[in-house]
């Protein structure tokens, strides 16, 4: 029911405040992108400079975790579209025995806590001694990724009429006719979206990240360590930026490409 | 002569787990004829339908096409088209591509298709229609790109599930008279699945009346509606009175479930016949009005057409049955 009484003052102010204390930090930390003082973070800033975008730039040790990131990102997002979209057409098309329970076990991972996942990814690859490197990260992303991209293809295929896939069959269209003809173009959008999203959130994650990398860090995990040991600060607001942006616009491109679908654009770890 | 059927069903069952939605069937629906299944929702029909688009397999029995056994066949490989219940036209193709689809999934050139599905576009009289999407066209727009669709690969046997019962009255029957025609210049087998008895029988040459996964009757629509077979035809087809052995006996029938059409039952003053009853209800239908009974075995419906006098509701009536009016039935519900 939607209500024309105006809501009480108070309850405005608490929202408002609300809001303010969660987006308020993001605009100080792009402000201190532009300080002209490094060491205390002083407020307001005494002046404003360009130079540290230049700095970052000329950085050596900023360029190697951006490219892992872009790259783990970019494999993880492959991954989760291929076997996402596979997991969803099976759960889609047929009724077998198990099916809630198996497709519980494929949305789990995004429900599990970060740190399980790692541990549990970290000592499997022990048990099987695989050497940790690009490609333990990538499947440590793949997990949560899938789980993005299944829940976008599923809801999609939902709303396809189910006897559109008859139909297409039954005017002599093979199962691989079907998909490119008809399951495909309809899904893409879905896909789109959940690729996009499964990129952002590959792009800035931490915690599976921390337990399946080994010597090499990806761009949030260099962040992390540069809060600790700063080094030219403003530094880290400048690359803050840059994921900023490589995750923020997918997420509201994704939103809108899945306006008014029930699939979860925006919702996740 | 021994013409080859275009459908025949051989003891054909279809069970999904304990529920047993078709449970023995035998049909035969002969080349070119319009064949109707009709029955209530859960009666076996669509299932049946689906039996032989291919998107069921027969727990039992065999299910031939043309003397072909297609048990065995996939959906795509059988000589058999649909229109759907939705219609299921792809929301991302034009209407043109839609039709075409049947002939790009074959591979037939672009240029190729695409005049054929005009031409089938302006079979069903939806020539200006091509570049339109689905989402731009009426229910009964539709249904006929649906139509164009199916027919477009020159099936066999054309299957239509329930395909008017999502238009409006005026325009469904105009639809019905267009099926038919369209029917009678192709020369193609229809089967189509309604549960509109009144459908079933304006349209078809011959139907099947489907209740609880089993053929009640099987007939044309004069044999169905005059002799029907059991309780369950009689009741379900048309709007008989099914009257009870004792009822039946008390009106010089036979002691058996009797069916009665209404329009066999003449009123005459009651001091002219030995059966008697007080006339309850009277209801207007156009062509005539049915007049209900209370007798002393239970209730009558008589049909008084159009133009006689009419009794008013509590007077004493007397009925007189046309010869042979009573039609006794097997007494399975």
């Amino acid at each position: 029911m939607r209500s024309d009484a105006r809501p009480p003052l108070a309850l405005t102010l608490a929202a408002a405040a609300g809001l303010l204390f969660l987006h308020l930090p993001i605009v100080l930390i792009f402000l201190y992108a532009f300080t002209i003082e490094e060491r205390t973070y002083q407020f307001p800033p005494p002046g404003y400079t360009l130079q540290w975008f230049a700095v970052t730039w000329n950085r050596p040790d900023v360029w190697p975790p951006l490219y892992l990131s872009l790259r783990v990102a970019a494999v993880a997002t492959a991954l989760a579209l291929v076997l996402g979209t596979l997991a969803a057409g099976a759960m889609a098309r047929t009724r077998f025995f198990g099916r809630e329970q198996i497709s519980l076990l494929i949305i789990l991972p995004i429900a599990l806590p970060g740190i399980i996942t790692g541990m549990s990814l970290r000592s499997a690859y022990a048990m099987m001694e695989i050497p940790f490197s690009t490609l333990t990260i990538v499947l440590g992303h793949a997990t949560f990724c899938i789980v993005i991209v299944y829940n976008n293809a599923v809801a999609r295929l939902r709303r396809l009429s189910g006897n559109l896939v008859e139909a297409s069959a039954d005017l002599g269209a093979n199962g691989f006719q079907t998909f490119r003809h008809v399951i495909l173009p309809n899904l893409g959008s879905a896909l789109l979206a959940g690729g996009m999203l499964a990129f952002a959130l590959s792009f800035d994650e931490v915690i599976v990240t921390t337990f399946t990398a080994g010597q090499q860090s990806t761009l949030p995990i260099w962040m992390l360590n540069e809060l600790v040991r700063p080094r030219q600060r403003p530094v880290t607001n400048v690359v803050a930026i840059v994921v900023f942006a490589t995750t923020f616009f997918p997420i509201l491109l994704a939103y809108y490409l899945t306006r008014g679908g029930s699939e979860t654009a925006g919702s996740g770890k | 002569m021994s013409m080859t059927p275009a459908v025949e069903f051989q003891s054909v069952a279809r069970h999904f787990g304990t529920v047993r939605a078709v449970d023995g069937v035998d049909l035969t629906v002969a080349e070119g004829e319009f064949f109707a299944m009709l029955g209530p929702s859960g009666s076996g029909k669509t299932t049946c339908l689906r039996l032989i688009s291919g998107f069921e397999r027969p727990t039992a029995g065999s299910i031939r096409i043309f003397g072909q056994d297609v048990s065995r066949v996939p959906p795509h490989r059988r000589n058999v088209n649909t229109v759907f219940q939705d219609y299921a036209l792809f929301p991302h193709l034009t209407v043109r591509e839609n039709v075409a689809y049947g002939l790009m999934v074959k591979g037939v050139d672009r240029r190729t298709r695409m005049a054929r599905a005009d031409e089938m576009l302006a079979l069903v009289k939806l020539p200006d229609y091509g570049d339109r999407r689905p989402g731009q066209l009426s229910g009964g727009q539709r249904q006929r790109v649906a139509l164009a669709r199916a027919l477009v690969n020159e099936p066999r046997v054309l299957l239509l599930d329930e395909p008017l019962g999502a238009l409006d009255l005026k325009l469904r029957e105009a639809m019905q008279d267009e099926l038919k025609a369209l029917q009678r210049r192709l020369g193609i087998t229809f089967v189509f699945v309604t549960h509109d008895q009144s459908e079933a029988l304006s349209m078809a040459d011959r139907l099947a009346v489907f209740n609880d996964g089993r053929v009640a009757q099987v007939g044309t629509p004069a044999e169905v509606y005059n002799t029907p077979r059991t309780r369950f035809v009689a009741g379900f087809v048309g709007s008989s009175n099914i009257l009870p052995p004792a009822f039946s006996t008390a009106l010089g029938g036979p002691a058996a479930w009797v069916s009665l059409r209404p329009e066999s039952v003449r009123l005459v003053p009651w001091d002219r016949s030995v059966h008697r009853g007080a006339v309850r209800d009277l209801r207007f239908l156009g062509a005539g009005t049915r007049v209900q009974i209370d007798m002393p075995q239970g209730e009558l419906a008589a049909l008084v057409p159009a133009g006689l006098p009419l009794p008013a509701p509590g007077d004493s009536v007397g009925i007189v049955l046309a010869p042979n009016a009573l039609h006794p039935m097997e007494g399975e519900a």
